[in-house]
């Protein structure tokens, strides 16, 4: 199949960006989406043009690092895909496809369709974790988890990190992400003794960080690539309150 | 040079722990004082950064990554083994090292590999501890899976993402550690030399690579763990940006390559579909504990698989190994995948494929027990073939995965040169000639959270701090260097581009030293790489500048690196007239074609020393001492 490809360029941060225009010719259906920009790339390369630059990384969907949005969706058309794992068999003869970097202020774009998600890293920092230092672990089995629970927590805990959530939402809001991990740690009895510390702690760096208000529309589960659901920014909302009870 | 393995003396099972007893500590107070950089936040670096810096040490990690959290030990599906014996099953520390040292057909040293089984249990506690949340039974315990190469059940998991958890659970720890000011991380950095001063390693030079800034970074110690090269082939189960740089770098300043020949292909990833293709995508192996492995017994049969009748059906793993049948060892059923490829009934688009079928399985436990266990998997599947494995197999066919070989380390996980500390699969340790499921999770966090912060602070008791400043000319010496090869890239304008090299690379590599290797095959690469080589220096294009963001140098840089090691690997694989584990030589099989030792002439440890680029390497020899096990003939059947 033949496709015209808009794609976001832009130098440097602090420079403007534009879409270019670019054939994308005899793209085989089995192609993952970046496999047809790794051909688009090359053939820029051949003519002494600048290839697309973006980021990826495993290209199998769980290290996060790839994702560009595409016809206005983030990781494009298919449900529960990440960009990497999107195939080209979705696509048809002459499309047109608009691609883009993530939009959000808080993720500031580098070059073309590459942008700066090191915000999520100190949301994780101001309490996305278990203070349990090396040594001294009580034997695994001591900790029974009940099934149910475990489960939730490894639904939370299936979050990538890629910013789809983010580049989704209206107001770039950070709730799905920050959620997901508030909820994982929290549902764990390991996690209880630091559960109202981890959520207030997370909540204001997120809002520190600049990410935006949650109004509960659900772009951010519609585009999550691993299907994290609302229900952790309930949960979390719920930990949340108690923990500003508690704090009074 | 005399190799030193500094294996403790005593009995096997109390080594680990007389060498800790002995070995010196430094005092709390003092280890503030020591500066450590870790380049890698995988598995290995992740958990030696935060565990290093929670017992005191002024720790910088480096990632190329935009995030420690991306690191590949991220993308690892099926498990991590550990020593628990919780299902009653006869399990053992000493049951864990024979299958490993067995596994890995008698080629890693036995001290380590039964340390690595012993930690085994304390890494499971402190991942518990950490809220990673591993599968539980009803009963609220953990639960277990069974693993290629073992007889028990003792592989832990999270779903099919085991890695990404156990990874997250790591870069937790370290993200905790870097808000409390006790790491200072430096993502999107890509390290690209050793410094050494008086011989000892004390920094390094990395590369900004969002500003192109190339700066350098002074320590008392630098640990690698940046992973293995399995990406020499090109096509390969490893991420894209994984790569040998690093170690290669610290080669080239003496450290000893060993066994680099040691490449694991991993008998379960999605078949190639064409020139396109840019990685490989691996389905965990753990879906043969209920998947069976078959090709039909005609060749060149082209009816769909749920066609062909039961008679016509040949499950070669059962048929050929009843013992372990679809469970055997990767190498093993690597092979026997290629050789009914090879004889011509292969599936799929191009014959090289063989069916991964489930549909016993889902009769006989029912659709949704499958859906528990490899849902994920069957979706991923679905993805990138548009086919639906609950309905007609999957097509699987062996990829370059894991690398065994790396930078020699002794008992203590030091290099030859002081100071330089590698990990995890960046050093050859622990896995011989072939690694079992489960034990790369297994070897990271061993090396990271409880071997190297004892080892690391016996080379401190004896090492004052002496941090050199970053005035020290060697420093600028290669910064300039490191400049200068910048320039060289960007000023050949040639007409080829890097991945058009790497992939010429690669090819080579897997048609000559991949699944099969044999003498002809190995002189002829020795011969077409170099002249490779020279043709990617004189003709390679990289666009753009040195002073940004520029992907292509980045991939440049890690090319120009896979084109001299190759040469290496090849060489390697050449010497060791022998067939072991994944290194499998024609020449030596037994007569129903599997591997052939030869441990008169190669029970040794090959060490490489650099002697130039075009200049033959020193091979020094460690030899494997075996105490404890008897080494015997490897049988599956």
């Amino acid at each position: 199949m033949n496709l015209t490809l808009r794609i976001w360029r832009q130098k440097k941060s602090d420079t403007s960006g534009k879409f270019v225009e670019y054939k994308a010719d005899d793209v085989s259906p089995d192609m993952s989406f970046l496999e047809m920009l790794d051909v688009v790339n090359e053939g820029l390369i051949k003519r002494g043009e600048e290839p697309i630059a973006f980021d990826h990384d495993c290209r199998e969907g769980i290290c996060g690092t790839c994702g560009m949005v595409i016809n206005g969706v983030a990781h494009g058309p298919l449900g529960a895909t990440t960009t990497c794992q999107l195939h080209m068999r979705h696509f048809k003869d002459g499309q047109v496809l608009t691609i883009e970097p993530w939009r959000a202020r808080p993720f500031p774009v580098i070059k073309d369709l590459i942008v700066d998600r090191s915000a999520f890293d100190r949301v994780i920092q101001a309490g996305g974790f278990i203070s349990a230092r090396t040594g001294g672990a009580p034997d695994g089995n001591s900790i029974p988890v009940s099934k149910p629970d475990a489960d939730l927590a490894m639904d939370a805990a299936a979050c990538i990190g890629c910013g789809a959530c983010v580049a989704a939402c209206k107001n770039a809001s950070a709730m799905l992400f920050v959620a997901a991990k508030v909820s994982h740690l929290n549902i764990l009895p390991q996690g209880k003794p630091e559960k109202e510390r981890r959520v207030s702690n997370m909540v204001r760096a997120m809002d520190e960080e600049g990410f935006g208000n949650c109004t509960v529309m659900g772009s951010c589960e519609a585009v999550c690539p691993k299907e994290i659901s609302l229900d952790v920014i309930s949960r979390m909302n719920r930990d949340y309150m108690k923990a500003l009870w508690r704090s009074k | 040079m005399k190799l030193d393995a500094k294996t403790p003396s005593g009995p096997l099972a109390q080594k680990w722990t007389n060498h800790r007893n002995h070995i010196k500590v430094v005092n709390p107070a003092n280890k503030r004082k020591f500066d450590v950089i870790v380049v890698g936040s995988g598995l290995a670096g992740g958990s030696a950064a935060a565990t290093l810096s929670e017992l005191g040490y002024k720790v910088k990690c480096f990632c190329f990554q935009d995030s420690p959290r991306r690191a590949h030990s991220i993308a690892a599906q099926g498990g991590i083994n550990a020593a628990k014996n919780y299902q009653n099953d006869g399990d053992s520390v000493y049951r864990l090292f024979y299958d490993t040292i067995k596994g890995g057909d008698f080629r890693s040293r036995e001290a380590n590999v039964y340390r690595l089984a012993e930690v085994s249990v304390n890494i499971i506690d402190q991942c518990v501890a950490q809220g990673v949340p591993f599968a539980r039974e009803y009963s609220g315990y953990l639960a277990n899976r069974s693993f290629g190469g073992a007889q028990v059940s003792r592989t832990f998991y999270a779903r099919g993402q085991t890695g990404q958890q156990l990874l997250l659970g790591a870069y937790q720890a370290l993200e905790k550690q870097i808000e409390a000011g006790a790491v200072k991380m430096y993502p999107r950095t890509e390290m690209l030399d050793l410094v050494l001063i008086d011989g000892h390693a004390k920094g390094i030079v990395v590369r900004d690579l969002v500003t192109g800034e190339i700066s350098s970074h002074a320590a008392d110690a630098v640990v690698l763990a940046t992973g293995g090269y399995g990406n020499v082939f090109f096509l390969s189960t490893n991420a894209k940006g994984c790569n040998v740089t690093a170690i290669w770098r610290a080669y080239k300043r003496g450290a000893l390559m060993a066994n680099p020949c040691y490449t694991q292909i991993h008998p379960t990833c999605i078949p190639v579909t064409g020139e396109h293709q840019s990685k490989l995508t691996l389905m965990s192996e753990s879906l043969r504990n209920d998947g069976r492995v078959w090709v039909s017994k005609v060749k060149g049969d082209n009816r769909p698989a749920n066609d062909i009748p039961e008679d016509d059906r040949d499950y070669y793993l059962e048929r050929k190994y009843p013992a372990y049948g679809n469970l055997a060892p990767r190498d093993i059923s690597s092979r026997a995948a290629k050789e009914v490829c090879d004889e011509g009934r292969g599936v799929g688009p191009g014959g090289r494929g063989v069916y991964l079928d489930f549909r016993d399985a889902i009769h006989l436990l029912g659709l949704n027990v499958i859906r528990e266990r490899y849902g994920n998997l069957f979706e991923m599947y679905e993805r990138i073939t548009g086919e639906d494995a609950y309905k007609v197999p999957m097509r699987i066919y062996p990829a370059s995965h894991y690398a065994m070989g790396g930078l020699w380390v002794d008992y203590n996980l030091m290099s030859n040169i002081p100071g330089l500390y590698v990990i995890g699969e960046a050093n050859f340790s622990d896995h011989g000639a072939n690694r079992l499921g489960a034990s790369a999770l297994m070897q990271g966090l061993a090396d990271g959270y409880f071997v190297l912060p004892y080892t690391i602070g016996d080379y401190f008791a004896t090492e004052r701090p002496r941090k050199p400043s970053l005035g020290h000319p060697e420093f600028r010496k290669v910064e300039e260097e490191i400049a200068a090869r910048t320039k060289t890239f960007l000023a050949i304008k040639g007409r080829r581009t890097v991945t058009e090299f790497h992939r010429e690379l690669g090819k080579l590599m897997w048609d000559k030293c991949g699944m099969g290797r044999n003498e002809a095959g190995l002189k002829e690469a020795l011969e077409r790489i170099p002249a490779l080589r020279q043709e990617f220096w004189d003709d390679v294009n990289v666009l753009g500048e040195g002073n940004e963001l520029n992907q292509s140098l980045e991939y440049a840089g890690r090319v120009a690196d896979f084109m001299e090691f190759g040469e290496l690997l090849v060489l390697d694989a050449l010497v060791r007239d022998e067939s072991c584990g994944a290194h499998f030589r024609e020449e030596h099989q037994t007569p129903d074609g599997e591997a052939q030792r030869d441990d008169e002439k190669f029970s040794y440890v090959a060490a490489w020393e650099y002697q130039g680029v075009d200049a033959r390497p020193i091979l020094h020899k460690e030899p494997l001492v075996y105490e404890e096990v008897h080494l015997a003939q490897r049988s599956y059947k």
